[in-house]
């Protein structure tokens, strides 16, 4: 019985780099068509790069004190999951209500530096915060034994900045030549979303069966007394 | 000893070449803007405007240094096409600099026009004031700005314009937000009831069926004016509905003197032009353009 939960357990590590993989991908992903959502309204002048960049600089900095803060307290896969829900719908306004946003900036601010200053920080602070909170929380998650914790740490960030590399190139060379920025936007959100939801879920099963299997061994244990 | 000739000739075969080379194209500026490198060459009395690479491909914008007045670009004269639709502008905007040509030539044809000029970059527009003799007074301007963004404010202060040039194309690099569906309905407001915009673009790759598919979702059946031999095409697109053919042989016969001083065959020029209505050159379900889908780079590849 111990064996079928380890065989349960041993897939949790996988699932949460492949989530901290996708929260690479994504993070980039959105950060690349930033530039293209705010071009109708502030330009495409070196400085959009440079407003949305120090954006997402920023906004992950704060998301890696927040999250590393957060994974001090009752850190579980149930938390991480609920992190990556709350990610998904908070990329929901870049598609949804980025248009009156903008708009709004662009008749308040002439100056188009800190107009898309202001129009990055309302459409992505938000989100990338809480997709900055995924790796310092994912290292809580991972490792166990603080001698391997560097190298645990170093195979996370490679695997998620090999996320946002592939999340870079496949966004711009092919995805902009084959679908809407929104529907990209919203594809991005709905994998985070269902991820987060199958860590919940996996979490779920995973403590139903070793409530189990500790009834079943505590039986064991009482026979064999 | 015979290698050693052998290298010798190379040797005196490659200066040659490098010597003659400097001699006929010489560089007279060039410097690394914000946005591009942009270089100025003379070669024979003419004056060009490069971007980027040492070629031909990329020249925005020549010069005859004796006759500062005579268009040199074919596709700039094909620009007065324009004037076949609508021949008196007084308010004239021209999105994309280059060396000012344009703008200087439209100045001595309607001297009391006002005539404004927006160049995202601002060391192309020193440029065309130090070697390209550049003119700026009351009645012409320029701005340093994106040119969407510009469209934008104009549409927010209900400006209106009688003519709208739109070249900020070069075979390098597009902007895209500058071929969207968006900024099409944008640009068309900006238009007086008469009012033409006129766009210098290719005809050489994929885009050509996207961007042609886009004017017509936005102001229906456009002219092309387009030369068989070269790679440019120029759209003409209005609120109003297109001229006849007979108007149009009129009004060029009108302006043929008038256009004479600048190089530009008016007449010639008018037997360029097609009109969509007759000759649809793209397949009828292309894929819009739009803020949302806008790919022009990558289009241009294929």
């Amino acid at each position: 019985m111990t064996n079928k939960n380890n065989k349960m357990q041993q897939w949790q590590n996988p699932l949460i780099y492949l989530l901290a993989f996708s929260s690479g991908f994504c993070i980039m992903g959105i950060e690349l068509l930033g530039g293209r959502i705010l071009a109708p309204f502030f330009g495409s002048s070196v400085h959009i790069w440079g407003s949305i960049i120090t954006v997402f600089m920023l906004s992950l900095s704060f998301g890696y004190l927040a999250g590393g803060k957060l994974s001090t307290k009752a850190a579980s896969l149930n938390r991480y999951g609920l992190i990556f829900i709350c990610a998904g719908i908070a990329i929901l306004p870049v598609a949804f209500s980025s248009q009156w946003l903008m708009e709004a900036i662009f008749l308040a601010i002439e100056d188009t530096r800190y107009g898309s200053l202001l129009a990055s920080m309302a459409l992505f602070f938000i989100p990338t915060v809480i997709l900055g909170m995924i790796s310092p929380y994912s290292v809580r998650l991972l490792v166990t034994d603080k001698n391997k914790s560097g190298q645990v740490a170093g195979f996370l960030y490679f695997v998620s900045t090999l996320g946002s590399a592939l999340g870079t190139i496949i966004t711009s060379f092919y995805l902009v030549l084959l679908f809407e920025v929104n529907d990209i936007i919203m594809v991005f959100s709905a994998t985070l979303f269902l991820l987060g939801v199958c860590a919940m879920l996996f979490n779920r099963l995973n403590q139903q069966k070793s409530i189990k299997d500790n009834k079943n061994s505590n039986h064991q244990g009482v026979i064999h007394e | 000893m015979n290698k050693l000739t052998l290298w010798l000739a190379i040797l005196s075969a490659v200066l040659l070449n490098a010597l003659s080379s400097t001699a006929n194209a010489n560089t007279i500026h060039s410097e690394r803007s914000l946005y591009r490198n942009i270089l100025v060459e003379e070669n024979n009395g003419l004056r060009c405007l490069k971007f980027n690479v040492k070629s031909t491909k990329t020249q925005q914008s020549c010069m005859l240094v004796n006759q500062p007045q005579q268009l040199v670009f074919n596709y700039t004269k094909m620009l007065f096409s324009s004037l076949l639709l609508n021949p008196n502008p007084e308010r004239i905007l021209i999105i994309g600099l280059g060396g000012g040509s344009m703008s200087n030539a439209l100045h001595e044809i309607f001297p009391s026009a006002n005539i404004t000029n927006v160049e995202i970059d601002p060391a192309v527009i020193k440029v065309a004031r130090s070697y390209f003799d550049f003119i700026e007074n009351q009645q012409v301007t320029s701005i340093v700005q994106d040119g969407r963004i510009f469209v934008k404010r104009a549409t927010i202060k209900k400006q209106q314009y009688d003519w709208i040039i739109l070249d900020a194309f070069n075979g390098d690099y597009i902007p895209e937000h500058l071929m969207t569906q968006e900024f099409l309905q944008e640009t068309k407001q900006l238009l007086s009831t008469n009012g033409v915009l006129a766009a210098n673009t290719f005809s050489v790759s994929d885009l050509y069926h996207y961007e042609s598919a886009t004017y017509k979702s936005v102001f229906g059946d456009f002219f092309n004016v387009k030369r068989k031999s070269s790679s440019n095409r120029i759209i003409l697109a209005s609120n109003q509905p297109l001229p006849e053919a007979k108007i149009i042989t009129e009004r060029a016969q009108f302006l043929s003197e008038k256009l004479l001083p600048y190089n530009v065959n008016i007449k010639e020029i008018s037997r360029q032009i097609t009109s969509t209505a007759i000759i649809q050159d793209w397949p009828s379900e292309t894929r819009l353009l739009t803020d949302q889908y806008s790919p022009a780079n990558l289009l241009n590849l294929k």
